[in-house]
């Protein structure tokens, strides 16, 4: 079931798009229930099918299409850490490497606990604030140092 | 330095309306209603500006407009292409975050220019807090009058709409981007029919770059004469550079076309650490390299950069320094299109795998000498081989490496190892 609040994101979206075209807000849909629930699941799909008038098969392309969304838990705080050139060039390499130190996990891995996971990410076009992470693909850190890693987990660690 | 006209900061303000109408906003849009410009006037100066489409193809945007049906009495949707995921690039998002409404106001131009009801500003995924700036702008500009209908209190309509993508380079491509907005999987479109009579929901559709929009407002006020004369003869005006890299000072920067690479990179604070420049990809990441001697000798514009043996691309500059492996700057550029090839077409989706294989090989001590030949028979395979440019874009890097660095790539199939 989509929840009450997520409907009424997606009722908002679909003002967007002409009335008969609902599909065209199934990015949105997939984009909240990610947001709410941390993963899409394949009952969110069918949900998400149902309420746009899509067929399910149409949802799961997408959803398997576009690298952001998580197919399956990927912690409360999903890092996403841009490897592209720019970044690499910059220290992706140290900054997987820090963040692999502090929370004992690698690439597509979540820690134990729950609360990180870490994903590779392809260019966010913001090169120039190289190295960067983002926090759930809403916030992007960059210019990452160790120092600047640190401060980030540990406000992370407050909530 | 010539004046800043699209490039702004988060110190100017602008992302509010107020103060961007205070800073002159607006007027063009004023000037085009209350003039009752006619589209060919408009197109006529947009032509005369020498404006090139300013997402890497370079397309003359006077010309592109005037392909748009006209007395056509359906749908025609307007697209702006803020998909910026061509690595190194990354002055769009200082548009629509730091200058959202002279995005709006050019594309509004547009609009009105070819009968243009409704629009889409397609926004990359990565970039959420720039989404959140255009969404607050528009809504803004709806309430103020300078979208939805009767603009400014003239029998004109015009929406505009934010749709945010969600990972997928291929998206950047005109028709994977509106097979995107129609909530499909990015795969592009076989061209002809081209957007122009088939695009958006099957529509007539105009798809232009962010910095291509954002161009227009200068372009009515001053006049089309004047934004060429600040560039140089086939590539009019200024363009934002996004430079990145080994640099001390890594940022965008607005400057006329013809500027040289020497200048950008002085204003960039030079090669990190003093160290000394080895080589640059002038355009996004699917440009061919050029090593430092042809660099510090080259004009950042189309033609310059053309006869220098590369392309100014999306204008994304990356610097690379003595300590850069050029085997291992490859290999993540050609695991980028591999994993972004969107699988339609045989040659770009096999042919980018073996690409990437290939040099991962190398870089990891496992390369044999033909594996060099193998790769530029590979790119002759793909490039011009496949329904959209990701096929070339993953081949040039790949050609443009071997022709400048050659024998790096032997040294490492030979020691097993870095040159550097
Ligand atoms: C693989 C691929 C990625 C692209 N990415 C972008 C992009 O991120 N932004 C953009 O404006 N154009 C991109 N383009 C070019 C567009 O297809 C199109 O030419 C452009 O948006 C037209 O606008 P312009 O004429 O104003 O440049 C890409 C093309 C290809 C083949
Ligand atoms: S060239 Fe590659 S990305 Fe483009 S349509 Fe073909 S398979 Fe897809």
């Amino acid at each position: 079931m989509l929840s009450q609040q997520i409907i009424t994101l997606i009722d908002k979206e679909l003002k967007k798009y002409p009335a008969d075209q609902r599909q065209s807000a199934v990015m949105a849909a997939l984009r909240f229930v990610q947001d709410e629930k941390g993963w899409i699941a394949p009952d969110d799909m069918s949900d998400i099918a149902e309420y746009l008038g899509m067929p399910q098969m149409a949802v799961f392309e997408v959803a398997t299409f576009y690298h952001m969304y998580n197919l399956k838990p990927m912690g409360q705080y999903t890092l996403t850490v841009c490897t592209n050139l720019s970044c690499q060039l910059c220290g992706s390499g140290d900054t997987l490497e820090h963040l692999h130190k502090r929370l004992g996990i690698g690439l597509g891995e979540v820690t134990a606990n729950g609360k990180y996971g870490i994903r590779e990410g392809e260019c966010m076009g913001a090169c120039v604030d190289a190295p960067m992470f983002s926090i759930n693909n809403k916030q992007l850190c960059g210019r990452l140092t160790n120092e600047k890693i640190d401060q980030i987990l540990a406000e992370l660690d407050k909530q | 330095m010539s004046a800043q006209i699209i490039l702004a900061t988060a110190a100017d303000g602008l992302a509010k309306l107020d103060n961007y109408v205070k800073a002159g906003g607006y007027q063009a849009l004023r000037k085009v209603l209350t003039e009752k410009m006619s589209a060919d006037a408009i197109i006529a100066e947009v032509k005369a500006s020498g404006l090139r489409g300013r997402g890497g193809a370079g397309f003359p945007t006077g010309l592109k407009w005037s392909f748009m049906p006209k007395n056509y009495d359906g749908v025609k949707y307007l697209v702006c292409n803020s998909d910026e995921g061509e690595p190194g690039t990354c002055k769009d998002r200082d548009i629509l975050r730091y200058n959202p409404h002279v995005l709006i106001e050019g594309m509004a131009i547009a609009a009105y220019t070819m009968s243009v009801k409704a629009g889409y500003n397609y926004i990359h995924g990565e970039i959420f807090e720039a989404y959140e700036v255009m969404e607050a702008a528009c809504e803004e500009a709806r309430k103020a009058g300078y979208l939805g209908k009767n603009i400014l209190g003239f029998d004109f309509e015009f929406d505009l709409h934010n749709h945010m993508g969600y990972g997928a380079y291929v998206c950047g491509e005109e028709t994977a981007l509106l097979e995107s907005i129609e909530g499909k999987k990015g795969q592009p479109r076989f061209k002809p029919p081209f957007p122009a009579s088939f695009g958006l929901y099957g529509k007539p559709t105009t798809i232009n770059n962010t910095e291509t929009f954002a161009s227009i407002p200068y372009i009515i006020c001053e006049g089309g004469q004047k934004f060429a004369e600040l560039g140089v003869p086939n590539s009019g005006g200024i363009k934002l550079f996004s430079i990145s890299g080994h640099v001390n000072n890594p940022g965008n920067f607005e400057l006329p076309m013809g500027t040289p690479f020497k200048k950008l990179l002085e204003l960039a604070g030079g090669v990190r650490n003093g160290h000394k420049l080895k080589a640059v990809i002038p355009g996004g990441s699917s440009m061919p390299v050029l090593p430092a001697e042809i660099m510090m000798d080259v004009n950042l514009d189309y033609d310059s950069l053309q006869k220098a043996g590369s392309y100014l691309g999306s204008g994304a500059v990356i610097v690379m320094d003595e300590t850069t492996c050029m085997v291992k700057a490859l290999e993540r550029l050609s695991y980028f299109y591999f994993e972004e090839s969107c699988g339609q077409c045989t040659p770009c989706r096999e042919g980018t795998g073996w690409l990437y294989r290939i040099i991962h090989r190398i870089e990891h001590g496992e390369g044999k000498p033909e594996d060099l030949d193998l790769l530029l028979s590979l790119c002759d395979n793909i490039a011009g081989r496949t329904v959209c440019a990701l096929g070339d874009a993953a081949a040039w890097p790949v050609q443009g490496m071997l022709k400048h660095f050659r024998k790096e790539f032997e040294y490492h199939i030979e020691h097993k190892r870095c040159l550097v």
